[in-house]
């Protein structure tokens, strides 16, 4: 582990370490993806996988298949979870993978000094786009349903009780997880100002229905809006890997002699 | 006695079918086997043939001779025509030919009261009894292939036979039968010989067979995600925990595979793939051959990168060299790629028993994992001296694994003569069959990284002429070894997506020895 943080003082990945710190434990993995967020897996003394990339959370299901008694927890960025390899959230999702995607959103690219991701909002003025971005964000909360996320949920970094509250809740869960936190980045995207204002917690988990409009409360994009925070969400469903076969020791010499 | 059989009819017919039962029963009168498919990229029509060759020896090349053509369908007749040198057996519900057998394949599947696809088992049926096999042996090869709709399939099978005539007599050689190992089968064989736990592959052709076969055995764990992308990442995740896992691509996912190559090599998780060359750049020919990423495999991935990469030339060989990668990578840390084509994973090879082997290398890695540079307790790291000292360590595996190479069975010597065929992969087969009539000897190389480079020299000492061949236009074999002080006198390139046939590589010979 190195104690040294290279974290800009006040950033919001601070209060998701603290909150990993108390839930996590021996069993833990922690997969990390690249970007500020990843540096996690430097700072935490436990098991660790730092991906590539975009990677973390095809890695972290091949680790979930390869030991099932491990705790699975993808700490992946924005631009790492809905940016570049958004399609192994939506398959791991879609698989039901027993593994916790825990998203970093600074709806920026932090460690590349900042350009727009998917969850940056229109008009966002970063290093590629000067006049602003053109594209609208997607909400990843609606998207979580959209691939039948078996449990949905949203922290706050600044929330780090509640957090690490809805992060236990996240790991006991067997099946996908899917916890997007809001993470401000204080050198790219100052987001404090806007979220401690319009955050607000909720008990759920709710019905799908009311959980699915609450994902669709704001829209990653307007300052109007409230923000709901908590466990929206929560089915049970059998588990990818709790499906996979047993395996078993194979001869290849006993196979070699059916094959005539 | 040697045979050359060809059946072949539209996809969707049951032509492949119908040659691997004709191999097992070639097989069952103890000829060995080889199989050649040829097939297209379509689901239904097109044309689709085996070419089944059954010696007393073992041939593993293509020829051009065709003893027997058995055809389901107009179109294989005027394709193959021109090749026969025997007999003709086809379905005279459709076509007709002077001096030919006509089968009447569909009053058969009538009168046995089966369904249209049997009529691959009424052809293979008449053939045996054309070929004057006993019904019984005949019966014991069907029953244990047909398991769907048994019953059913030996009544046509009885009707057929009944019905034709015996025109030859395939002499009884009273051995066998032999297993019959697809190159596919075989790279799956090696690894499970070798511990393999865990295969993942996304399907892509000529590679998809591991995947198939594996899949339908029990006890084994495979798993199909969303990529390639997605495969070699999760193979890394898995492997991490201790499995011994394999992939399997062709060039396209290989493509996507190198960041993963890469940060095994960063990560000292071991990656083991094997890949499968198909005609390429781009989408390339899906169902044809080539070795075209040779140099792909040696140098793909970003940084320096020890690998081992093996190219075996038949089954007997994927079994081995499959496993030993399997094994050097848990050994030493390190991705390695098991580089096979269309021709090896899909055709069919004869392999009399498996070889001896042992699973080796730990399965145990550190907590902590990165594809950062970090330090020796895997905490990610900038420090120059660090950095340095981690390149040296990565690269260090080099020289003891090159010392191993040098050592092992990596470039095998056949036969004698002044002048040599130097080869690798699949067209091992043909060379040795071309070099044996030709009386010329066959250096083949199997291992190519860390290459053997001294002991390739020595096997090439004494030559006359060396002759590389190989399927790709540019020489890729040859440029590699040359690069690496070996000397190449003459090329033979063939680059139509075909493999070197006995014939056509004689041609290209005799214009280069007299
Ligand atoms: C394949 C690849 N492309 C690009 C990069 C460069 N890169 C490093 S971090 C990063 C963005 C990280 O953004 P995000 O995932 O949101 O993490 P943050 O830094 O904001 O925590 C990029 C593009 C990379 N490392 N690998
Ligand atoms: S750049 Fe942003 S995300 Fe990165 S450490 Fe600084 S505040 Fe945190």
């Amino acid at each position: 582990m190195n104690k040294n943080t290279t974290w800009c003082p006040g950033c919001g990945n601070f209060g998701i370490m603290e909150a990993l710190r108390e839930v996590t434990g021996e069993k833990t993995v922690i997969v990390a993806g690249i970007g500020c967020h990843g540096k996690i897996a430097d700072y935490l003394d436990v098991k660790s996988f730092s991906s590539l990339h975009g990677r973390a959370i095809a890695a972290g299901q091949g680790i979930k298949v390869g030991n099932k008694d491990l705790d699975v927890i993808c700490c992946v960025g924005d631009g790492d979870a809905y940016n570049e390899g958004v399609e192994h959230l939506v398959h791991a999702a879609k698989r039901n993978a027993d593994i916790t995607v825990l998203v970093h959103d600074n709806r920026a690219f932090a460690l590349t000094a900042r350009q727009f991701t998917a969850t940056s909002p229109q008009g966002f003025k970063a290093g590629s786009t000067p006049h602003g971005s053109i594209e609208a964000p997607l909400n990843p909360m609606e998207l979580a349903f959209a691939i039948n996320s078996t449990f949905v949920a949203r922290g706050y970094s600044a929330k780090k009780d509640h957090l690490a509250g809805i992060i236990r809740q996240a790991v006991d869960h067997k099946g996908f997880s899917f916890v997007e936190v809001l993470q401000p980045c204080v050198a790219w995207f100052n987001t404090f100002p806007l979220y401690n204002e319009k955050v607000y917690e909720t008990e759920g988990p709710f019905e799908k229905e009311e959980a699915r409009k609450m994902a669709s409360e704001w829209n990653y994009n307007d300052e109007d809006s409230f923000i709901p925070l908590g466990v929206f969400y929560k089915e049970e469903k059998p588990s990818f890997e709790e499906t996979l076969i047993n395996r078993e020791s194979v001869s290849a010499g006993e196979l070699l002699k059916k094959m005539i | 006695m040697q045979y050359n059989i060809l059946v072949g009819g539209a996809a969707g017919e049951g032509s492949k079918m119908a040659g691997l039962v004709i191999a097992k029963l070639m097989s069952a009168h103890g000829y060995k086997v080889f199989i050649h498919e040829d097939y297209q990229s379509l689901i239904k029509g097109g044309h689709n043939f085996s070419l089944v060759r059954a010696t007393p020896e073992g041939e593993n090349a293509v020829k051009e001779e065709v003893d027997i053509l058995l055809a389901l369908n107009e179109d294989t007749i005027e394709r193959h025509k021109h090749r026969v040198q025997g007999l003709t057996v086809y379905d005279s519900g459709v076509a007709s030919v002077d001096h030919g057998v006509g089968v009447a394949l569909d009053e058969i599947v009538k009168e046995a009261e089966g369904i249209p696809i049997m009529k691959n088992t009424a052809l293979v049926a008449s053939f045996a009894k054309i070929a004057g096999m006993k019904f019984e042996k005949t019966e014991e090869v069907l029953r244990r292939e047909l398991t769907i709709k048994t019953e059913e399939n030996m009544r046509v099978a009885k009707v057929a036979y009944d019905k034709s005539e015996e025109r030859m007599q395939v002499e009884d050689l009273n051995k066998g039968p032999f297993p019959i190992v697809s190159g596919s089968q075989a790279i799956a064989l090696g690894g499970l010989a070798a511990g393999m736990t865990d295969y993942f592959a996304y399907p892509m052709t000529p590679s998809t067979g591991v995947l198939h076969f594996l899949s339908g055995i029990e006890g084994v764990s495979t798993f199909q995600p969303e990529s390639e992308l997605s495969v070699a990442s999760a193979a890394l995740g898995a492997a991490y925990t201790g499995r011994r896992v394999m992939v399997g691509t062709s060039g396209g996912g290989f493509a996507l595979m190198t960041e993963s190559l890469s940060f095994s090599a960063q990560s000292e998780v071991p990656l083991v793939i094997a890949l499968s060359q198909r005609a390429a750049p781009g989408t390339g020919v899906p169902t044809y051959t080539a070795q075209s990423d040779l140099l792909f495999s040696l140098f793909a991935g970003h940084g320096d990168i020890v690998r081992f990469v093996v190219a075996p030339g038949d089954a007997s060989e994927a079994i081995e060299l499959s496993a030993e990668a399997l094994n050097i990578a848990y050994e030493y840390r390190i991705p390695a790629v098991i580089l096979v084509d269309k021709e090896l994973s899909e055709n069919s090879y004869t392999v009399e028993e498996m070889p001896e082997i042992e699973k080796r290398g730990e399965d145990e890695f550190p907590s902590k994992v990165t594809s950062y540079e970090h330090t020796e307790d895997g905490i990610s790291t900038e420090d120059p001296f660090e950095v340095k000292r981690m390149q040296e360590k990565r690269m260090s595996k080099h020289g003891p694994l090159k010392e191993r190479v040098e050592e092992m069975d990596s470039v095998r010597v056949y036969g004698e003569g002044e002048d040599v065929l130097l080869v690798w992969g699949s067209n091992k087969g043909v060379a040795l069959e071309v070099a044996r009539d030709m009386g010329l000897k066959v250096v083949q190389v199997l291992v190519f990284e860390p290459f053997p480079t001294e002991k390739l020299k020595s096997a090439l000492e004494e030559a006359r002429t060396v002759i590389s061949m190989e399927n790709n236009i540019s020489g890729q074999g040859s440029f590699i070894m040359r690069a690496k002080g070996v000397r190449i006198d003459e090329e033979v390139r063939k680059y139509d997506a075909r493999p070197f046939t006995v014939n056509y590589l004689k041609e290209e010979i005799k214009k280069i020895v007299q």
